[in-house]
């Protein structure tokens, strides 16, 4: 078993890098530069610096979150697709809870994690609407996550319209000081002027114990298994509905602890659009990624570097380019996914 | 005319021009689900399609190629989801991609066309009789003698029929009732749903050429998750064309009371664009288990 499926994802993952770069170098060509010369570039302006590399780090941190997020979904046999508006709701509770008076009082080790908590009750209940959807109407939790979606593009802004935001603006008002997440470069002065925070140990801890908990939990296990096969878990009376919804919550929770990334350790209050775009990202990390810790945070750092990347070349080709490149790894690993399935399976009946 | 009249006219008139890109969307997501393949990528057959109604009018200025190209380019991308859900590609995970690819790769072929990151030249799509005229009267022939309103309206019809009278039709519905009972029968189910999800791509195709020369324009990302209110109106409507059309006539109308009304607050607007999205998640209450149905 361990040796045909360690296989399997290493084709998978090949295939998936091959595709991003045939993609990549075939955009650029038809842009008229040079795909090395632009690789170069992409190199140069990431990996090639501290600075870079801590560009890199803060942009895989939300990605990391998200990414998290979609594993716990899949793992239950879920696709929660409403990373997007569930960061976005986070991030405004996050900003407005930052802001109260009692925060500004509270010592940083007290604020800053009230404030995470903040973030993971919220993203939690926003998952809670199309958790309950499906727990218990059976309704298409991609459905749901999708709406849901949309409801939060409409409430942000008519929450920030509404005398949220400081007045001419579409962002809330400075979180406390105690409650920002200090950046990395206070502590590696390599780093310095990158985004990159201690945020980035939110995420880290994120992924552990996401995969920690599959492995050495009873509820754990038994999202894991209800993934797996629903119908022979309900046989032996594993509370199936009751694990899917908080299977679902939880991985609201952890986009919603993207906003640490982007509102604690960045920019120290929540603007319309600020993550967008890290929702369907987490996408694309899952599923790159697989199902191991290392696997996520590789990802993260991956889709991360090809952030950045867009950054540093766009001058010369269209960072835009990224986004192709994300559909294509997510095209191709899925590709490759069913075909070893087919092979690994051929002639067993109901695969 | 009376102020109440030309308002109600304004607000009709306005109402159907909104709702050509929607209903054609839906009719794309009542052929792919009839056929078992669920579709999300119904969002970025709209983008794509809207910029190559564009493209290919500024290349020829002709109108017309420009609608044969976007019609073109929302079917390729429906057969390229059809293939990959062939390929036992996850239909969520393909119509995510899509999107992905749609909403990339229309910014980077604008910028590599145009030069620009938000906006395409202007192109005249079709005029009416009375374009540049302020009348109502003016307005409301030019909108319903719109060739791409006309083609909707016949689309819709087309669908009806051939959904419930025609041969591929219903063995189209076979497949998607299920896909393993119609293949027992004999019939290609990948092959119905590459031809169903298709010419679901080709309809909104018209919707993305309709969104484009609506602005006289292309403008990025100017879908703005209409693909996701006519995914809502699909299921709101159980699948069903007709119905499709009149929840996208609704929610058009929330969207053309609020060209016509204007001066509202900011918060009324916002809250208003949700109405599509919660309406779905009321009927997923009710129609729940249904929507849960997967490609087998």
């Amino acid at each position: 078993m361990t040796a045909p499926r360690v296989g399997q994802e290493a084709i998978a993952v090949t295939t998936a890098l091959a595709a991003a770069w045939v993609a990549f170098a075939v955009l650029v060509w038809l842009y008229g530069e040079s795909p090395l010369v632009v690789a170069r570039l992409l190199f140069d302006g990431t990996w090639g610096t501290a600075y870079g590399a801590g560009q890199v780090i803060f942009k895989a941190t939300p990605l990391l979150c998200t990414g998290v997020a979609v594993f716990v979904g899949l793992r239950a046999g879920l696709f929660n697709i409403g990373g997007e508006g569930q960061l976005a709701i986070a991030s405004l509770a996050v900003g407005i809870a930052g802001h109260l008076g009692f925060v500004g009082a509270l010592p940083s080790f007290v604020a800053v994690p009230l404030l995470i908590a903040v973030a993971a009750v919220a993203g939690g209940a926003w998952a809670l609407v199309p958790a309950m959807l499906r727990a218990r109407f059976g309704a298409h939790e991609v459905i749901g996550t999708i709406m849901m979606n949309r409801v939060a593009d409409s409430l942000v802004g008519a929450l920030l319209g509404g005398g949220l935001a400081v007045a001419g603006s579409v962002r809330t008002a400075d979180i406390a000081p105690s409650a920002h997440m200090a950046r990395l470069d206070a502590v590696v002065p390599a780093l310095r002027g990158s985004a990159a925070s201690t945020a980035v140990f939110v995420a880290l801890v994120l992924a552990v114990a996401a995969a920690w908990g599959f492995r050495r939990t009873r509820v754990g296990r038994e999202v894991v298994l209800i993934g797996k096969n629903p119908v022979a878990c309900e046989a032996v009376h594993i509370p199936v509905r009751r694990r899917i919804a908080t299977a679902l919550v939880l991985s609201g929770s952890a986009a919603g602890l993207a906003s640490a990334g982007t509102v604690l350790g960045y920019k120290g209050y929540f603007e319309m659009g600020l993550g967008a775009g890290a929702g369907f990202g987490g996408i694309a990390v899952a599923l790159l990624g697989r199902s191991s810790a290392v696997g996520l945070i590789l990802a993260a750092l991956f889709f991360g570097t090809l952030q950045q990347g867009g950054l540093a070349i766009n001058g010369h080709v269209p960072r835009e380019v990224m986004n192709v490149l994300e559909g294509v790894v997510i095209l191709a690993v899925s590709l490759s996914d069913a075909d070893v399935r087919r092979t690994f399976t051929r002639g067993v009946v109901g695969a | 005319m009376s102020g109440a009249g030309q308002v109600v006219g304004t607000l009709a008139t306005e109402t159907v021009r909104v709702t050509v890109p929607y209903a054609c969307a839906a009719l794309a997501g009542v052929w792919s689900e009839k056929s078992g393949v669920v579709n999300i990528a119904l969002e970025g057959m709209l983008l794509a399609s809207a910029l190559a109604a564009v493209v290919a009018e500024v290349a020829t200025g002709s109108a017309v190629v420009g609608v044969m190209a976007a019609i073109a380019v929302g079917g390729g991308i429906g057969a390229a989801h059809a293939w990959l859900v062939r390929r036992e590609v996850d239909a969520i995970v393909s119509g995510i991609a899509l999107n992905l690819v749609a909403m990339g790769g229309t910014r980077f072929i604008l910028r590599a066309l145009y030069g620009s990151s938000s906006n395409s030249p202007a192109v005249p799509g079709f005029q009416g009789i009375f374009a540049g005229s302020s009348s109502l009267l003016a307005l409301v022939v030019d909108t319903l003698t719109n060739p791409l309103t006309l083609l909707a309206v016949a689309l819709l019809f087309v669908t009806r029929f051939a959904l419930t009278e025609t041969r591929l039709g219903i063995r189209v519905r076979a497949a998607g009732e299920d896909g393993a009972a119609a293949a027992s029968l004999g019939l290609d189910v990948p092959r119905l749903r590459l031809a169903a999800v298709s010419l679901g791509g080709c309809i909104a195709g018209v919707g993305g050429a309709a969104l484009a020369y609506d602005q006289h324009q292309f403008q990025s990302g100017m879908s703005g998750g209409r693909g996701f209110i006519a995914l809502a109106a699909v299921i709101v409507s159980g699948w069903r064309p007709g119905r499709a059309v009149l929840a996208c006539a609704a929610f058009a109308l929330l969207d053309a009371s609020q060209i016509v009304f204007q001066g509202q607050s900011r918060v009324s607007r916002d809250l208003v664009t949700a109405l599509p999205y919660l309406a779905t998640l009321a009927s997923l209450a009710v129609i729940g288990s249904r929507s849960a149905r997967r490609t087998s």
